[in-house]
């Protein structure tokens, strides 16, 4: 299985999910010429809401496969690592602050939590010398969830709850025009991302090997962590968590491909699609012509992988 | 020349290096050796700008190495510490690439790609240049990352501990290979090893560290006195010669027979050299 294939694959899906959903709508109308009302949902609701699928489930796989780098586990990802809770935290306190301001500043705001999170994160792994890899990410998850608490606690004081658990969920039946634009802010981060894919990489093999090629260890770990925090904080706020993505897609491209940070970005880039894509149809037609939320679907998916990755790791050493 | 003056080194209340100066000449091979916790890793990791001394200085050619540009100093001194590890699915080659990334920041050039070639050559790494390295054996792992830094193509070459690990066979392949970058292409190799016997065959100097402190620094042929070893090792050495080739031995038997003077010449070591 190739680039060729993925980007096949890409197609297909992408294909597919235009023309998924309840308003009448196949690619015979496109030929015949579209009605007003398709011509509409089209550019309003179809088309968005492939650009986000795209742009979330590509960055959110990038970003998995830079903090496994970085950390040198498998098993890190912003889901592992407390980057989801404290963006959520962060959302929630730009709610309480700064009231009606603009996404923007909700953005900014969740970005400063999540980069502080994570940064404290690995800063603790590296304090941590029993680095049993499946120690880390499940220390990670107790992170998340003291962060995650913390932000019930607060939504509970101000009753927020219901507002917290809808960012919770990831969902990308919202995504309209102006809903979605922001998503658009990613693609600068996949670009840095691929630039710097080689130092990451070396980075990856650790500071003595980083230091020896005469890279400044810190400034590679902090750019890898701002386009991390900057990519999630982008995507909650628009789309809602994605879960266990970085996970699954970065290890299914070590495991079929390698660990070339510079090779690999292309197919890790396309398979977050194709996953994305596929779960995010599978949630649109099990239960047509309602939805189950992709949250609901990526979860269960990432969740088998993460025990099927734990479980596999004596062979594959971790 | 690199020049360790006066290193100074404390983790907590114990002082790990002690007002240590050696000094590396060029074109030499240099051995580190003592024994665990002289301080031989921790001033290889001080002359190589990976850990900061608490007071002293290191310099390269005369100029402190702080003073250097970091990717500058990449092409004229490098480094490998433990051959961990690295959990890391790359490719042999892809791994030896990595080490010309202080030329090329990772685009390579036609003169990269010879410099990756020459270097898997060396370290006959060429059968598996297209392994992955959690495919590979303990020894032909650790060959993968000391052609990594050989395709640096720095002056000075700083391994410590290439031999750990690394059976009979591959730790003369070793030594050898690093013998050669001395002799054919000039380079400067230092290494921290435990075997006295390769250090002091394959070595032009050696200097013998103890309790954070200089023990002994010259010739390599020099080091192989009972009465040195003693005082570095803290146990009996007998010192023998096998087909004019000085071997120490050191568990207590054969040192026994050694000291006696009976078994230099019934020990048979054929091809030493």
């Amino acid at each position: 299985m190739g680039k060729a294939w993925l980007l096949a694959a890409t197609v297909v899906l992408a294909v597919a999910s235009l023309f998924s959903g309840v308003t009448p709508l196949t690619p015979a109308d496109v030929l015949k010429g579209l009605s007003d009302v398709q011509v509409r949902v089209l550019v309003l609701s179809r088309i968005p809401r492939l650009m986000s699928i795209l742009l979330a489930g590509m960055s959110m796989s990038v970003c998995g496969l830079i903090m496994q780098r970085l950390a040198q586990n498998r098993f890190v990802s912003p889901t592992t690592a407390g980057t989801l809770d404290a963006t959520r935290l962060g959302i929630l306190v730009s709610m309480l602050f700064f009231g009606a301001a603009p996404p923007l500043v909700r953005m900014l705001v969740a970005f400063s939590f999540a980069w502080l999170a994570t940064w404290a994160f690995m800063r603790m792994l590296e304090r941590i010398k029993l680095r049993d890899p499946v120690f880390i990410p499940l220390a990670g998850m107790m992170y998340g969830s003291i962060i995650g608490s913390a932000a019930t606690y607060v939504a509970v004081q101000y009753d927020l709850v219901q507002n917290v658990s809808s960012w919770l969920l990831g969902d990308f039946s919202l995504m309209m025009r102006g809903r979605y634009e922001l998503l658009y802010a990613v693609v600068p981060a996949l670009v840095l991302a691929y630039l710097y894919a080689n130092q990451f990489t070396i980075a990856g093999m650790g500071e003595d090997v980083a230091t020896n090629l005469g890279l400044s260890y810190r400034a590679v770990v902090n750019l890898g962590l701002g386009i991390v925090a900057a990519t999630t904080a982008v995507v909650v706020v628009t789309v809602g968590t994605l879960p266990f993505l970085g996970l699954l897609v970065p290890n299914l491209v070590s495991i079929l491909w390698g660990d070339n940070l510079r090779r690999h970005l292309p197919v890790t880039v396309l398979l977050g699609a194709v996953v994305t894509l596929a779960c995010d149809l599978l949630g649109r037609w099990l239960i047509f012509p309602y939805e189950i939320p992709i949250n609901v679907t990526l979860g269960v998916l990432g969740s088998v992988m993460f025990l099927f990755l734990i479980v596999r790791r004596t062979a594959y050493a971790g | 020349m690199v020049e360790a003056h006066a290193i100074v080194k404390r983790y907590g209340p114990k002082t790990v290096l002690d007002q240590v100066s050696v000094a590396v000449q060029p074109g030499q091979l240099t051995s580190f050796i003592g024994p665990n916790g002289a301080g031989k890793s921790t001033l290889l990791s001080i002359m190589t700008r990976l850990v900061p001394a608490d007071s002293g200085e290191v310099r390269l050619d005369g100029r402190p190495l702080s003073r250097y540009d970091s990717r500058e100093l990449a092409r004229r001194i490098s480094v490998l510490r433990q051959f961990n590890h690295v959990p890391m699915r790359l490719t042999v080659r892809e791994l030896v690439s990595f080490g010309r990334f202080p030329y090329s920041q990772g685009r390579l050039t036609k003169a990269d790609e010879a410099a990756v070639e020459r270097a898997l050559a060396a370290m006959e790494l060429e059968d598996i240049q297209h392994k992955l390295l959690d495919q590979l054996s303990g020894g032909q792992r650790q060959r993968a990352f000391i052609a990594m830094v050989i395709a640096q193509e720095t002056d000075y070459v700083f391994l410590d501990e290439p031999l750990n690990n690394v059976d009979m066979k591959h730790a003369v392949q070793v030594m050898k290979l690093l013998r050669r970058l001395v002799e054919e292409e000039g380079r400067s190799v230092v290494v921290v090893m435990h075997d006295v016997n390769l250090a002091a065959y394959y070595s032009d100097r050696v200097v013998a560290l103890k309790e954070g402190c200089v023990a002994f620094d010259g010739p390599a042929r020099d080091v192989m006195e009972p009465a040195t070893l003693k005082d570095v090792f803290d146990i009996e050495v007998a010192v023998g010669e096998v087909h004019s080739c000085r071997v120490c031995v050191y568990f207590a038997e054969a040192a026994q027979l050694l000291a006696n003077g009976r078994a230099a010449q019934d020990v048979v070591v054929p091809g030493l050299r």
